[in-house]
């Protein structure tokens, strides 16, 4: 079949299943709903892995054509189309793979949920609008896509409407990313303003052309054109990957149910950034100033949201925190102009933790929806096959060698090492100690959550919070249970490429697999080069890591969080007494969100109804408009007394007014030299 | 061409039905009344589709003209044609008659035959407006349109419905006096009434641009534009459904599209002169507005002032003058049709069950009413102008030429983003999400089929149009790439 046949297979055939199970949601029964929707997304698999091994077959085989034309209007056309290339299909096979193991999941994490059927209609919605996002051939297309996904993520987020934690939780997702947004279409704007298309093709073709192009934005000072729509274009990557300052929706989006944890705020739309900004390559790579931006924005991002994954005690936070902070570390990586690691990094990162946070949903089952860590504790015993793929995700997340997130991160930290753009000393070390940090407090879940004494089963009636239905725990003496299959199997088939899909480096991004897809100006920024040239195959890569500071420093993490939390489990609480300012200011995640609750969701308000009750009530209302009809009343009011009924005030009242005109009309030549009509029509020309 | 005069069709079926149902009398006959008006709405609607379908998007000028010899004295006819800008408001118009029926089937009870009468004949009135070519004509219809409505929200409001209407009567009457002044004006200098003469007519700059302000005053009370936009709210808070419906979806309509039928083409000189005042004014309405939209209590109130920011949009897109920003805003407007439409009829199903507008008195209505809440949540999206809605392609365009323009304009312009999002998604949380708030809630009815029909449909619309604009944008570029060859010759 053509390439492009395939792709609108695997496009359509998840809102296929999607309208099915959507729109027939209180008809169709349950196995119904699941079924279609994972055949669906089945079918999307398939195809997507069969266009991948095309477009593998050379760049011929790429696609790059509308599908249809969405609308025409002065001298631009919008078309919704399919751009299929290595990324492309990259994306898509990542995409649909993770979906489908979260959708078999699914089966079983909301078997008892009354909202089943429309579950399954929104993540097969959201798995179409992923795939329009990163199939798309121009920036209508990503726009829709992006805003798409965001809309599915706001109706998962809030999926459980009656928890007010939760329908608060997805107003912010969608406010915050509304604010990326913003920026992103300022730069979809300024595309179309300056290169006449919003094609990729005309644009990334052009772009050379306006490399030194300047755009007045204030005053007389002139702007880079490249640098303002790139950095336009990465305000609404760090909305929707969640970056610094930006990034306070994605903790609260694990309001959500899990298997969307999962799929949506860890493998695949928090990385639609990444990828947009990797997609973007020709245009960044010619804004030295918009590069060294996202890296450090990466950086803070990669480093300090890691710390604020020690101090969580939920355990789906401490996952949510370490995603933001690998976020952070795709961020750098594409700062470092090392797009195709970032892009390995966003592989591998969504195979492990998409098995984690499956994991950790697994935890919960296994808990009866308890997920404190201070209440979990020896679950090794109790649910051996959720250890077993919770430990190889977070070797994995920790960059053991020999595992894939070993493969992309030290990538990630050789390209910043490389890297001389403003910022990439500051970059390199905040990944570095990162490093320590991810497997701190990796490691602190997994003991607290596997190992030590069993805390559970001492729930009392009286601490069950928000949504008691929901987080009802184990009661005293009741023990965990290992998962059912569908829960267990997704898991371990993730579990594979987390550990094996770091050997696809080689090719990735040494060969000549992004080769006119990914751009890269070796001169300016010959990070990628300098990396192949110390590049000595996969094995040879994890060998050396042992002598290197990565390795141990992940190590030492690993081995303080064993010392914390399983020998003297009384040294944190030392600490965080000792140290109470620092603790308060994590606990707090840096105070983001109280500032935002004031300063920007308060003032909003505040000035919503200042507006409203100073201008318009008061000055337009009462002032101007009220303020007409009284003096109208006032003048009539005035009037009328002369209105009084009696003859000779009249009389008297012409008299008056005849001896003043005739007054007039006899001074006016005394007083102006000419007659009063002369001056009249004078007075008129003069205007 | 068809030989059927449709543009008279349009226009006369809707008033002819209206006095058909008017003769119906007094309220026993209330359920053929209904049907009567139904049957001359969904007529009048459907002799609008040749329309479309013969619509030569190609031919530059009006089509389906009709003109008869009406005042000879003062040289005015009977002049009826539409051109790419207004064919679709025709189409628009007579559908959503259709549903303003269909909607005040149950919820209106006493004067049924009036009420239903007022709808058709307003309705067709509106069409008259659309498709005038006589200045006077225009002038008629756009005076005539008024009365009905006034009853509409005289009659049939809320507890201070007649201060409402009054504010409305009074703020929109002011406004075309101005615009009477100008038409004797433009009479006098060209000795027709013909719209398209005018068009031609050499104007000083300084005569434009009092032409230009007359216009301006017209029409920004009907827009509404900032700062003459207090009477719209108190006028949907106080008219029944079908009031809010037909004042959002048509009425505001009328002022945007007196600003492309007559200030641009009549006076574009002084439009040039004076973009940077409409602008202006325009994003005052996108940022301002948003803003007071947020702190609203009452959900219709919120509504009306969401469309005020939406109506922003339009003008803004005329007043930059590039093919982008002007087809941009007319999108804007037949999907503020479909949207406004869609959210006022929206709140009158919960306003017929629950007999409040108060946001505080809801919360939790998706437990009672799930497929309600899943259809106001397209609705809402769609007022947030999430893409794949109709809301999405005319702020899309609109905002995409802004930044051609200026970029800080469409910076202020695309803050709509972010308010739109926050005032709609607010007001959904607290009505629609969360636990059952009381037990008037709990015992909300889901829609019923009519109500399904009407709010699918809306729905269908909503979609069809963010996912094919191109249905609407193609009948508009012959006709928006004349104005702007017009606009840009001077005229003195």
């Amino acid at each position: 079949m053509k390439t492009e046949t395939l792709s609108l297979i695997a496009a359509l055939a998840p809102l296929v299943g999607a309208l099915i199970a959507g729109l027939f949601c209180r008809v169709v029964p349950r196995w119904l709903a699941a079924g279609v929707t994972i055949a669906g997304v089945a079918v999307s698999f398939l195809a997507s892995l069969c266009v991948f091994l095309d477009v593998l077959k050379g760049a011929e085989h790429f696609f790059n054509g509308p599908v249809y034309t969405w609308m025409t209007s002065g001298a631009y056309t919008f078309s919704v189309g399919f751009l299929i290339d290595t990324l492309t299909a990259t994306m898509m096979l990542v995409v649909t793979f993770v979906s489908l193991m979260v959708h078999i999941y699914t089966i079983g994490y909301m078997r008892d949920d009354p909202g089943y059927n429309r579950f399954f209609c929104y993540i097969s919605l959201f798995t179409f609008s992923m795939l329009m996002l990163v199939m798309a051939n121009n920036f209508m297309q990503l726009f829709f896509g992006w805003e798409a996904v965001g809309l599915v993520s706001y109706l998962l987020i809030g999926f459980w409407y009656t928890r007010p934690t939760a329908i608060h939780a997805n107003l912010k997702a969608f406010l915050v990313n509304r604010v990326g947004d913003f920026g992103f279409l300022l730069g979809i704007g300024l595309v179309l303003a300056h290169f006449g298309s919003l094609d990729y093709a005309t644009v990334f073709q052009k772009a050379p052309e306006l490399a030194h192009a300047t755009i007045n934005l204030w005053g007389a000072s002139e702007w880079s054109l490249m640098t303002v729509v790139c950095v336009c274009l990465f305000i609404g990557a760090m909305g929707k990957s969640a970056q610094v300052p930006l990034h306070v929706w994605l903790p609260d989006s694990m309001e959500g149910p899990t298997p969307i944890s999962a799929l949506i705020h860890a493998a695949t739309m928090v990385t639609a950034g990444i990828f947009m900004v990797a997609r973007m390559s020709p245009l960044f790579e010619l804004s030295a100033t918009a590069l060294s931006l996202v890296m450090t924005i990466g950086a803070i991002t990669a480093l300090f949201m890691g710390f604020l994954g020690i101090v969580q005690n939920d355990i789906k936070r401490v996952v949510a925190y370490s995603t933001l902070s690998q976020l952070g570390y795709m961020t750098v990586a594409l700062g470092a102009s090392a797009y195709s690691v970032a892009i390995f990094h966003l592989m591998t990162h969504a195979f492990f933790k998409a098995l984690l946070f499956l994991a950790a949903g697994s935890v919960i089952i296994g808990m009866r929806h308890d997920q404190d860590m201070r209440r979990m504790g020896g679950l090794k015993k109790y649910m051996p096959w959720t250890w077993a793929t919770c430990l190889i995700g977070s070797l994995a997340l920790i960059g053991t060698p020999f595992f894939s997130g070993f493969y992309s991160k030290d990538s990630i930290i050789e390209a910043v090492a490389l890297s001389n753009i403003p910022g990439s000393g500051f970059a390199y070390f905040a990944v570095l100690a990162g490093i320590f940090v991810t497997a701190f407090y990796s490691f602190r879940l997994y003991f607290l959550v596997f190992h030590g004494e069993e805390r559970f089963g001492g729930r009392k009636t009286e601490d069950r919070g928000r949504g008691a239905e929901e987080h009802h725990g184990l009661s005293p003496g009741q023990k965990p249970h290992e998962s059912p299959w569908v829960v267990v199997v997704p898991l371990i088939v993730l579990a594979i490429p987390s550990i094996l899909s770091g050997f696809v480096i080689e090719p990735l991004l040494y060969g000549s697999f992004f080769e006119g897809v990914i751009h890269v100006d070796t001169e300016a920024h010959g990070v990628m080069a300098a990396l192949r040239h110390h590049f000595s195959g996969a094995l040879g890569m994890s060998l050396h890591a042992f002598m290197t500071w990565p390795f141990w420093l992940a190590l030492s993490g690993v081995g303080l969080a064993w010392a914390f939390y399983l020998k003297r489990p009384d040294i944190p609480a030392a600490i965080r007494r000792r140290f109470s300012f620092l603790y308060t200011l994590l606990d707090n995640k840096y105070y983001f969100d109280s500032v935002n609750e004031a300063v920007f969701a308060g003032g909003a308000r505040l000035l919503g109804r200042g507006l409203w009750r100073g201008v318009d009530v008061a000055v337009i209302d009462s002032l101007a408009v009220g303020g007409m009809a009284r003096v109208v009343a006032w003048g009539a009011t005035f009037l009328r007394r002369f209105q009084t009924g009696y003859v000779h005030h009249y009389a008297f009242t012409m008299i008056i007014g005849l001896a003043v005109f005739l007054g007039l009309w006899v001074s006016f030549p005394l007083l102006f030299g000419m007659g009063a009509q002369e001056w009249w029509w004078r007075w008129i020309y003069a205007r | 061409m068809s030989s059927y005069p449709l543009l008279s069709l349009a226009v006369w079926i809707p008033v002819a039905a209206g006095f058909a149902v008017l003769a119906t009398g007094a309220d026993r006959n209330a359920a053929l009344a209904r049907r009567i008006a139904l049957a001359g709405a969904a007529l009048g609607f459907l002799v609008t589709l040749p329309l479309y379908a013969g619509f030569d998007t190609a031919r530059s000028g009006m089509q389906f003209e009709e003109i008869h010899a009406w005042i000879p004295h003062f040289n005015a006819r009977y002049h009826l044609g539409v051109d790419g800008i207004s064919l679709l408001f025709v189409i628009l118009n007579s559908l959503v008659t259709v549903f303003v029926i269909l909607a005040g089937w149950k919820a209106v009870e006493n004067q049924v035959a009036q009420y239903n009468a007022a709808f058709l004949i307003m309705s067709g009135l509106m069409n008259g407006i659309f498709v005038a070519l006589d200045g006077l004509l225009f002038y008629v219809f756009f005076e005539a349109s008024l009365i009905p409505l006034y009853l509409i929200v005289g009659v049939w409001g809320g507890p201070r419905r007649v201060y409402a209407a009054i504010k409305f009567f009074l703020y929109t009457l002011s406004g075309s006096l101005l615009f009477l002044v100008a038409i004797l004006y433009l009479f006098a200098r060209s000795g027709s009434f013909a719209i398209l003469e005018w068009h031609l007519l050499p104007l000083a700059l300084h005569e434009q641009v009092w032409l230009f302000i007359a216009f301006l005053v017209a029409f920004a009370v009907k827009v509404p534009m900032f700062p003459l936009h207090t009477w719209l709210p108190d006028a949907h808070v106080e008219a029944p459904t079908g009031g809010s419906v037909v004042l959002a979806a048509i009425a505001l309509k009328l002022g945007a599209y007196g600003f492309v039928r007559f200030s641009l083409p009549i006076t574009p000189d002084a439009a040039h002169e004076l973009a940077w005042l409409m602008i202006a004014l325009s994003l005052i309405a996108v940022v301002y507005i948003g803003f007071v939209a947020l702190a609203q209590t009452d959900m219709k109130k919120l509504v009306a002032y969401s469309s005020i920011s939406h109506m922003g949009f339009v003008t803004l897109g005329f007043f930059m003058m590039s093919a982008l920003a002007i087809e941009g805003a007319l999108v804007q407007m037949i999907s503020h049709g479909f949207v406004s439409a869609a959210m006022f009829l929206s709140i009158g199903v919960l306003y017929d069950r629950m007999h409040s507008r108060q946001i505080a008195d809801y919360g939790g209505v998706a437990h009672t009413m799930p497929k309600f809440a899943a259809l106001f949540m397209l609705f809402a999206m769609a007022n947030a102008g999430l893409p794949a809605t109709s809301g999405f392609v005319g702020e899309f365009m609109v905002i995409l030429a802004a930044v051609q323009f200026n970029f800080w304009v469409a910076f202020a312009a695309a803050s709509t983003l972010i308010l739109g999002a926050a005032y709609t998604l607010w007001m959904y949380k607290r009505v629609i999400f969360g636990a059952v708030a009381n037990d008037a809630v709990r015992a909300l009815a889901d829609l019923s089929g009519r109500e399904y029909l009407i709010l699918g449909l809306l729905a269908l619309c909503v979609l069809g149009m963010g996912l094919y604009p191109q249905a609407f944008t193609e009948v508009m570029h012959v006709s928006v790439n004349d104005l702007l060859q017009h606009i840009a010759l001077k005229k003195y």
